[in-house]
């Protein structure tokens, strides 16, 4: 990945909130086509992270380029900024159907093959038998498949996952998963996903960075993470050592 | 109990008759409420969202104030329109006192609080997480303020029920700004107290009939409206 140009460059990037410091990313790379897992404790920065690389939020100090085009400040053009999505560890669905909502951000676009994207999306997240559904019936599993299938329906190009299999069975685990999977290998969509899970890290990811207290301890490929970490902070993280 | 039931017979009679007097007091009520209700709703659920929204310096004070509006005695809003618009008053040139116009103003300040604060209520009342979720997805500011009060649908036609309910049954404000004259001012309210006074309790109850049935049919058809076209199904 080194030889390639980054998607996203991150270079003395802070973020604080009422003079705290909760991020302070000396310098990351996200390459285009990759996924990178974000592992840490609680409270470590890693959502801090998605919403910057989401452009929610602006980093506090710091310079952030996307694409060649740097960021930080005042947050990039609605075409540029709708090329990212998010789909957060609590997915709020609004008071609609489950087709509407896996609509509605080809709708705030004004797409007009609305059914035909929302129909392939639903179908990959196996709920086209649920279209006409309340959105409030849904399980937590359904309720985070449909927010998957809103991201995907964008053709995003990066998708940005926090924790998006948090709480859930493992059947739905393993579909999401799939469909994670398959999306960045057929589509090239770049992911940045939020976990706490090791092992999903490991079966998902490209890469691994481990934050602690806001800092990217180290970032590597997962296979050297897991097997030959070069901080011995990572290798506790890992097995399960750290107290935190 | 034979003054409500002989009331209720006039009330039919009225109606059927097609009572040219109650139909003239039924639809002065009927336009001045429903320019209150829409100036107010026009302004109040925008500002009331918009509170909902936006957090800054002195909210609280600004929602301190709006609940207190919530509950500003309909007399007290009338003093003040009527001392506005008298001769002497600040608008005075523009002679709207004892005229509709002073009486929507009267309307305007007594149904803007409450249509404001309730719609800022329900904004509020939204999941804290959907205005970045829908950030996230892609929506312009102008887009996540419609999809939010989209989805604080049902408190947004709470207030605009509240503040129908607040002018259609006020009295004492438009008959201060008003003066219930015959022809010109004259409304279901202001008519009823008259009628009330002159000791003509059947015609009064059967005004009150038509005014009780009039918010009857005014709250379903928001309700209809709330429960049909805000969702897409």
């Amino acid at each position: 990945m080194s030889g390639a140009n980054p998607l996203y460059r991150l270079q003395n990037v802070t973020r604080q909130y009422d003079g705290r410091v909760v991020l302070n990313v000396t310098h990351l790379e996200i390459f285009q086509g990759e996924i990178l897992a974000l592992v840490g404790p609680s409270g470590a920065g890693k959502s801090t992270l998605l919403r910057l690389l989401n452009f929610l939020e602006a980093a506090s100090s710091g310079q952030i380029t996307f694409a060649g085009r740097a960021v930080n400040g005042a947050p990039p053009p609605l075409p540029v900024r709708r090329t990212v999505t998010t789909v957060f560890q609590r997915s709020v669905l609004l008071n609609r159907t489950v087709f509407e909502n896996v609509a509605y951000g080809l709708r705030l676009r004004g797409d007009r093959k609305v059914r035909a994207k929302v129909y392939e999306q639903l179908v990959q997240v196996r709920l086209e038998h649920m279209a006409r559904a309340k959105a409030q019936s849904l399980s937590g599993g359904e309720i985070q498949r449909v927010a998957l299938a809103r991201a995907l329906a964008l053709r995003p190009r990066v998708l940005l996952l926090d924790e998006p299999t948090a709480n859930l069975d493992p059947a739905n685990v393993a579909l999401i998963e799939t469909i994670i999977a398959a999306v960045n290998r057929r589509h090239g969509v770049t992911v940045a996903l939020v976990t706490h899970n090791t092992f999903q890290a490991r079966r998902l990811a490209h890469r691994t960075a481990l934050i602690l207290e806001g800092r990217i301890v180290e970032v590597a490929p997962t296979e050297t993470i897991f097997t030959a970490p070069a901080d011995p902070r990572t290798g506790a993280f890992i097995r399960g050592e750290m107290v935190y | 109990m034979h003054d409500m039931f002989s009331g209720l017979l006039q009330a039919i009679d009225l109606i059927l008759n097609l009572d040219p007097l109650l139909f003239e007091i039924i639809l002065r009520s009927l336009y001045m409420s429903g320019i209150a209700l829409f100036i107010s709703t026009a302004l109040g659920i925008p500002v009331g969202a918009w509170l909902g929204f936006k957090k800054f310096a002195g909210r609280k004070v600004v929602t301190i104030f709006l609940y207190t509006g919530m509950g500003l005695p309909p007399v007290v809003v009338g003093l003040f329109v009527y001392l506005i618009f008298s001769r002497s008053g600040p608008l005075g040139d523009l002679q709207w006192l004892f005229s509709l116009k002073a009486m929507i103003v009267a309307q305007v300040v007594i149904s803007f609080p409450l249509v404001a604060g309730f719609s800022m209520a329900a904004v509020m009342g939204l999941d804290p997480n959907l205005a970045r979720q829908l950030q996230s997805l892609g929506a312009t500011p102008w887009q996540m303020g419609v999809t939010m009060l989209t989805e604080a649908r049902t408190g947004v036609f709470a207030s605009v029920v509240a503040g129908f309910g607040s002018i259609i049954s006020e009295v004492g404000a438009v008959m201060m700004v008003g003066g219930n004259i015959e022809g010109r001012t004259r409304v279901l309210t202001t008519a009823i107290v008259l009628e009330t006074r002159k000791g003509n309790f059947d015609l009064a109850i059967a005004l009150s009939i038509v005014l009780l049935s009039l918010s009857f049919l005014t709250n379903t058809l928001i309700l209809r409206l709330q429960e049909g076209n805000f969702v897409r199904r």
